[in-house]
């Protein structure tokens, strides 16, 4: 293989593979490693679980992998292990995403099981009862675990009333009422080809492909049956919400409505965040709350699109003491990007940052074909590649400053804190 | 199948052994003043990892001075002679690299992952900060706070981090491993400059540290840039040693148990010390990864088919070997209850699946998936330059070879049914091990 010697070469190696039976995928080949990466995503996540049955998606998820076709579930773990095939299954607020690794000896064995997972899943009875209570262990372990507390929390007041405000993994009321027929309803209704995204990176070629795909997924629903969920604005900017935990340092989630991703001003956004809190160790709240101060190891920023609503979100966590300065100096910093936007400096090292680091999320196979999925969920154009950096690069001050203002407004923030904070 | 959020116990970071058989051609070889390098080319996309790996963690804390390997790594990114404070980082930051570091018990490692032509760059800062690290009080005070606060995050907020630390602590009794890498609260506290400084001049040598280079590049092309920077990197006059107590032969079977009111899901754990690679005779760390995979692989381990599938008195089940360590090790196993299952019954569960294994020992597709399990993963490792840094870097820090991971896959492939039968019947004794419960404390709920 030749070896690219630009990013960009990724992106001129993508093809595009449709299929006899109508499936799209992007796929880059690459016989470097003996082995076929393939990633999909499928719209429609938790957001459509039944009113009164959060957490309906995500045990979907959890299930699909316990059983299929002729496979009882250990019978169908064991085949994976036999053939030594990755495949997981995940559910978030807007979506159903798969992973599935194998080694390239192995494809055929693979695409078969992937086949088996997503057409004939068995949902036998033991597998529901044991995965429900599998999943009802780890909301019992979130019950108390801080972090988990606070993101609860952050998401009940910011959407009360709204899918994005119920649990994903569903509650110990909701999980016992969710059902065989509730799984196999919101299969039917979810995994369909009309919103159907599929990365693949490795050791294969497009005619191969092709026929793969078409076994897994072409004799899926033509179209998804989704409920409609409304657009929201996040609410409870300016407000505080404190839960009680005896605890000695606190954990607090912050934000407010965002931008987005299909919004002009997307990638001077992402600009922004970077200089208030991204991956940096020289990010704004960085040096203010960890470098100068020492109050928290941790503190970030990020933008959260959703398909229905959008946040500027970030988090840290402090000793109870110090909760009230800690989240005075994250509250400072963005009304004064709000008012002011960054420095020429400060943009030109974002922007450098932004550039020379997209390369990196294209050193793995895995890394490669979830790009190839988010470029498509995201519409942005199978030479976005290609043309990512140069957008980031156009980035003005001016542009900017109009993107910080827009996404921190008047710089208030619904704060969420689980612990025991004085003075706030 | 994904963990569907079960909690576990947490583990130490214990990296995965792996192999690279048909995997890329690696270089070892030595500069002058001792710096050792291993070159691993990858050359799909014009990236590569950096990282300098140094032969001390955790378990080399002087005796009092718990966390300095830890708070020294923070208080690395603080600036040189050459560099002041924030130079480092914002270059890297500049080069769109990324950058970061982690302390385990038997090493430090700091990295930078940037575009293949900054490669240089970063090596000239990093052999910099190799000795010519500049601390001032104003700088280490509020990097301590910082510190603290991630104890705080990780442990003191977290019965089950809490239980993680009894467990190693009465593991070994007497051997550095059993105090936690991030060091206890109160000599957190009282660390200081002079303290970082003398740890620092003590191991920060070229002798001591590892040179790791992943990705678009050559061997010759990092040999290179390697005298230029690294090379210029006066030699010790003599190489640190490391001084650890080592763990006596354990007599007793030990019980801890932690109850907090915060607790709904409560777990246990079972460890037992375990030789590792490098103190293991032939084939006996071998031996031990794969028994742990029989027992505790995620969907079709001994434990999960037992525990989970057949007797349904737990919702999870599994284990973990921390192989790859200088002294002898931890091996542990954890089973997550079903609501209205005691600890003490599913502990008794427990119990049973490797007495039938010490028994009965394994079946041959048993032992045929656990190899083919192991054995892909090192082809799967082959996929990420970072990962494939990381095997060999752990590796070489804690006594290893490369040669050694080379061989690994067939090492594996060679353990027996015997081997492993016998792995289980010396090692898993349930006359020395530490059992560990975490359970919610009903006195204290009402209390709170």
């Amino acid at each position: 293989m030749n070896a690219p010697t630009r990013p960009q070469a990724h992106a001129s190696r993508i093809q595009r593979v449709v299929t006899p039976g109508g499936v799209e995928a992007w796929l880059v080949e690459d016989y470097t490693v003996p082995l076929v990466a393939l990633e999909f995503s499928i719209r429609g996540g938790s957001s459509q679980d039944p009113e009164g049955k959060p957490g309906t998606a995500y045990f979907l998820s959890a299930v699909l992998d316990e059983g299929a076709g002729p496979y009882s579930a250990d019978a169908f773990h064991e085949r994976l292990d036999e053939f030594a095939i990755e495949m997981r299954f995940n559910a978030d607020r807007d979506g159903l995403s798969g992973h599935m690794r194998t080694l390239v000896k192995h494809r055929a064995e693979a695409f078969d099981m992937l086949r088996l997972a997503l057409r004939e899943p068995r949902f036998d009875a033991e597998a529901l009862e044991r995965v429900r209570a599998q999943i009802e262990a780890g909301i019992r372990h979130e019950m108390n675990d801080p972090d988990s507390m606070v993101g609860r929390a952050f998401f009940e007041v910011a959407y009360p009333g709204h899918p994005y405000g119920r649990p994903g993994h569903g509650t110990l009321e909701s999980l016992p009422t969710i059902g065989r027929d509730d799984l196999d309803a919101m299969r039917r209704r979810l995994i369909a080809r009309d919103t159907l995204k599929i990365g693949v990176v490795g050791a294969i070629d497009a005619a191969a492909l092709a026929a793969e795909l078409d076994s897994v997924f072409a004799g899926l629903p033509a179209k998804a049956e989704l409920t409609p969920v409304p657009n929201v604005a996040p609410l409870g900017a300016g407000t505080r919400k404190v839960v009680d935990l005896a605890i000695p340092q606190s954990s607090v989630r912050y934000g407010a409505a965002g931008i987005s991703r299909r919004d002009p001003d997307w990638i001077p956004a992402i600009v922004v965040n970077h200089v208030l809190g991204g991956g940096v160790f020289s990010s704004r709240l960085f040096r203010e709350v960890r470098e100068k101060r020492g109050l928290a190891y941790s503190v970030w920023s990020q933008l959260a699109p959703f398909d229905h609503s959008a946040l500027h979100f970030g988090g840290t966590s402090t000793k109870n003491e110090r909760v009230a300065e800690s989240m005075a100096i994250i509250e400072e910093q963005i009304r004064s990007l709000a008012e002011d936007g960054p420095t020429e400096e400060e943009l030109d090292k974002a922007r450098k940052y932004l550039i020379g680091s997209y390369a990196l999320n294209f050193d793995t196979s895995t890394k490669i074909a979830s790009q190839l999925v988010r470029i498509q969920v995201d519409d942005l154009g199978i030479d976005y590649m290609d043309r990512r950096n140069g957008l980031v690069a156009a980035v003005t001050l001016e542009d900017a400053r109009r993107a910080a203002r827009r996404v921190y407004g008047d710089g208030k923030v619904l704060v969420a804190v689980v612990g025991r904070p004085a003075g706030l | 199948m994904a963990s569907k959020g079960s909690p576990s116990p947490a583990r130490d970071a214990a990296p995965l052994e792996a192999d690279a058989h048909s995997g890329p051609a690696v270089s070892d070889f030595r500069l002058a003043n001792g710096l050792e390098v291993v070159v691993i080319p990858d050359h799909r996309t014009p990236v590569v990892t950096h990282m300098v790996w140094y032969r001390n963690g955790s378990a080399d804390d002087p005796i009092g001075k718990s966390g300095i390997a830890h708070f020294l790594e923070h208080l690395m990114f603080k600036g040189t002679e050459k560099h002041p404070q924030g130079e480092f980082s914002n270059v890297v930051a500049e080069l769109g690299g990324q950058e970061n570091a982690f302390t385990s018990v038997d090493y430090t490692a700091y990295y930078q992952r940037v575009a293949k032509e900054h490669l240089e760059t970063v090596m000239g800062f990093e052999a910099d900060r190799m000795q010519g690290l500049v601390l001032s009080d104003e700088v280490v005070g509020p990097e301590r706070d910082v510190v603290i606060e991630e104890r705080r995050m990780r442990t003191d907020t977290d019965p089950g981090s809490q239980l993680g630390e009894a467990v190693a602590a009465t593991l070994f009794t007497h051997h550095p491993y059993g105090k936690p890498i991030i060091g206890w609260m109160h000599e957190i506290e009282g660390l200081n400059r002079e303290d970082a400084l003398a740890y620092y001049r003590r191991f920060y040598t070229p002798a001591n540290a590892i040179l790791v280079v992943a990705g678009d590049v050559t061997p010759d092309e990092v040999r290179a840039l390697a005298e230029k920077t690294y090379g210029q990197v006066a030699a010790a006059a003599e190489p640190p040693r490391r001084n650890r107590p080592q763990e006596p032969d354990p007599r007793a079977a030990r019980r801890v148990s932690l109850a907090d009111p915060k607790v709904e899901q409560p777990s246990l754990q079972r460890a037992w010390l375990a030789p590792s690679y490098t103190t293991g005779a032939p084939g006996e760390a071998e031996a031990l990864e794969v028994l742990v995979q029989v027992l505790g692989a995620q969907s079709t381990g001994r434990l999960h088919r037992r525990l989970v599938m057949e007797k349904r008195v737990a919702v999870a089940a599994g284990g973990w070997y921390q192989g790859t360590a200088v002294d002898r090790t931890r091996l542990m196993l954890y089973a997550v209850p079903r609501p209205g299952v005691t600890l003490e019954d599913l502990e008794k569960d427990l119990e049973a699946v490797i007495a039938e294994l010490v028994e009965k020992g394994v079946e041959p597709s048993e032992l045929a998936r656990a190899k083919t399990r192991l054995i892909a993963d090192t082809v799967y490792a082959q996929d990420s330059q970072a990962t494939l840094a990381r095997i060999y870097g752990s590796t070489l820090a804690t006594g290893g070879a490369v040669a050694d991971v080379a061989r690994w896959p067939r090492d594996i492939e060679a353990v027996t049914a015997q081997d492993v039968q016998n792995a289980a019947a010396r090692w898993l004794d349930r006359r020395h091990c530490v059992t560990g419960y975490l359970l919610k404390d009903e006195d204290g709920a009402r209390a709170a």
